[in-house]
């Protein structure tokens, strides 16, 4: 294991070597970062401090810029009841999205970790959904299934379950897209399976030997074992679940009653329906100050359940 | 493997079975509803009394003007850029990244990896005010362009990943034998980095297919749609064509099932060799 985790990290050869480096060498490496390290500035970083410029501004695309200070920030936390609205419906997205998908999917890897027959078929068939997920085709699939006459509704008719109006109740609406995130939980899913892959057999052996039963085994070897893949998809889920348009685009558009108006729709339509172009900068802003406190956030608590096994404990 | 002491009997094929079973029904739904009338649409039924293949006849000529072959034509088009910008540009990268020493390498990596982490929000309205100056708005262009720029962050940190994987001494004896870094990256890397740049290549194809905000962004006129746009073109009817509507939609993500199963075995093993667990 300590030969896999040291190839994460600079080997320590490769640090002691970095004294020697000529010229040529370092102008070898820049060559071949080059379209990356170009993108980076042209389109990443660039824009990043353009659009913290912008969001002092007013600008709609037809004008110059026009210099208003704090104006869009103020308007934004003073005055914009869409914005908090926004915020909420975004949060609760989140907070139900994350862990379901997590949950589920984590629930499925160790299913799909056995080598059993037809496994590679089970594989493909629950890998499938994630696999369209993201196109506009699936919103579609779920804006039909979720109708109110749709075909769920017709289902819970049979155990005399009234109709509910999935997508026109403000109640339901978001559910039903928390749903559609859950049901796409195959990348997620892929990489909890390469994680469990890499777990040692010889320790759940040992643990067998020792007597630990199955949920023993479970909570002491597994889990610990596979927290930096736990964390690696609680962050990036957290981050992604921030980002969800689509969906939200093509089944509700927002409503009803705003109830599924995500962040995401909101700074898209102060953007390119109404061309504020400053206030969707300062929207951009506060997503990603939003989304950088709970990163760090999640990176601070991870040294309390995250187990690094190179390091032979907790992570300090 | 690990477990095997528990896997054996019935049960788990009945879990595995009921979970695939759970998840791929609302797809096997959709095949029979693509063939229903508007008033069948909510019957559980699977399969409609007459199958209505008009459907798919009348779906696909959306308009007077414009039929789905010209939005497949179009995607296909920026999907092949795409890929193409994609796994060249992440495997010059990677290499770069993975195998070279220079100054600062370990700073750019890490900056590279906070770009993972950036909302692609937060650069969206910059981003469309350059294109726009630049005159690009309503082409391609602002869709494939961010390809030929290392492919995107995620990939380049798979094929680093993935190179440090491979023994140095590969590079070594191509250096005994003359060859310079170009060389080794041309003749040595860039051959055994194949099943990885698969796993690229099968994520840019499906990513950017599915990149609807992008091609609503940056595409207004019908005949440069891609399959999404065109897509949406049924949900702005006054009634919705759900018959016709569902029809294309599952046509519209064939593309990107039959990539996944050409290279799925490619797939799993590029992911699963990428010692991502960090």
């Amino acid at each position: 294991m300590a030969s896999k985790s040291s190839v994460v990290t600079l080997p320590a050869k490769a640090r002691a070597r970095r004294s020697v480096i000529s010229g040529r060498q370092h102008l070898a490496g820049y060559l071949f970062i080059a379209p990356w390290l170009i993108g980076f500035f042209l389109l990443t970083l660039w824009p990043i401090l353009r659009s913290f410029y912008l969001s002092f501004t007013e600008y709609s695309l037809l004008d110059d810029p026009t210099w208003i200070g704090l104006g869009n920030y103020e308007d934004i936390f003073l005055n914009d009841r869409i914005f908090v609205q926004s915020l909420k419906v975004t949060f609760t997205f989140v907070l139900l999205s994350v862990p379901l998908k997590l949950f589920f999917s984590l629930f499925v890897a160790i299913l799909l970790n056995k080598s059993i027959r037809g496994i590679s078929f089970y594989r493909t068939a629950i890998y499938f959904p994630s696999l369209i997920g993201g196109s506009i085709a699936v919103s579609v699939l779920w804006r039909n299934i979720f109708d109110l006459n749709g075909y769920i509704n017709h289902v819970l008719s049979w155990f005399g379950i009234p109709a509910v109006g999935w997508l026109s109740n403000p109640d339901t609406s978001l559910l039903t897209l928390v749903l559609l995130n859950a049901w796409q939980f195959g990348s997620t899913m892929v990489i909890f399976l390469a994680g469990l892959k890499q777990i040692p057999s010889d320790l759940y052996e040992s643990a067998s030997v020792d007597g630990a039963t199955r949920w023993r085994r479970f909570f002491h070897i597994t889990l610990p074992m596979l927290s930096p893949v736990m964390f690696f998809n609680l962050v990036l889920g957290v981050i992604g679940s921030f980002q969800m348009f689509t969906s939200a685009f093509i089944i509700t558009n927002g409503g009803p009653a705003n109830s599924t108006y995500m962040y995401a729709l909101f700074l898209f339509e102060k953007a390119f329906k109404n061309y504020q172009m400053g206030y969707a900068s300062a929207l951009a802003w506060i997503l990603l100050v939003i989304v950088a406190a709970l990163t760090l956030l999640n990176f601070a608590l991870s040294k309390y359940w995250v187990y690094y096994e190179a390091e032979g404990g907790r992570s300090k | 493997m690990m477990n095997r002491a528990y896997a054996k009997g019935p049960m788990s094929h009945l879990t595995l079975t009921a979970v695939s079973l759970i998840m791929l029904y609302p797809v096997i739904w959709w095949i029979g509803a693509s063939l229903k009338k508007n008033t069948e649409m909510g019957l559980p039924s699977l399969w409609p009394d007459t199958p209505m293949w008009d459907n798919y006849i009348k779906g696909w000529q959306v308009t007077a003007e414009y039929s789905f072959t010209t939005f497949f034509v179009n995607t296909l088009v920026m999907e092949f850029w795409s890929v193409l910008g994609g796994v060249l540009t992440s495997a010059i990268v990677a290499y770069g990244f993975g195998r070279l020493q220079f100054a600062l390498r370990g700073f750019w990596f890490s900056i590279l990896l906070l770009t993972m982490m950036l909302p692609g929000q937060v650069t969206i309205v910059p981003q469309y005010i350059f294109y726009n100056n630049l005159g690009f708005v309503d082409s391609y262009i602002p869709l494939v362009l961010p390809h030929f720029f290392g492919g995107g962050a995620f990939f380049v940190f798979l094929l680093v990943q993935f190179i440090r994987g491979i023994p140095r001494e590969l590079d070594e004896a191509a250096k005994i034998d003359g060859a310079s870094v170009y060389g080794i990256f041309l003749r040595v890397i860039f051959p055994l980095i194949r099943p990885a740049l698969v796993t690229v290549a099968i994520f840019t194809f499906i990513w950017s297919w599915d990149d609807f905000f992008g091609q609503v962004l940056y595409l207004s006129s019908i005949e440069k749609y891609t399959v999404g746009l065109g897509l949406r073109m049924f949900i702005d009817q006054f009634e919705i064509q759900w018959g016709q509507l569902l029809a294309m939609s599952l046509l519209s993500v064939l593309p990107s099932v039959i990539v996944f199963f050409l290279a799925q075995k490619h797939f799993v093993e590029g992911i699963a060799t990428t010692g991502i667990k960090g």
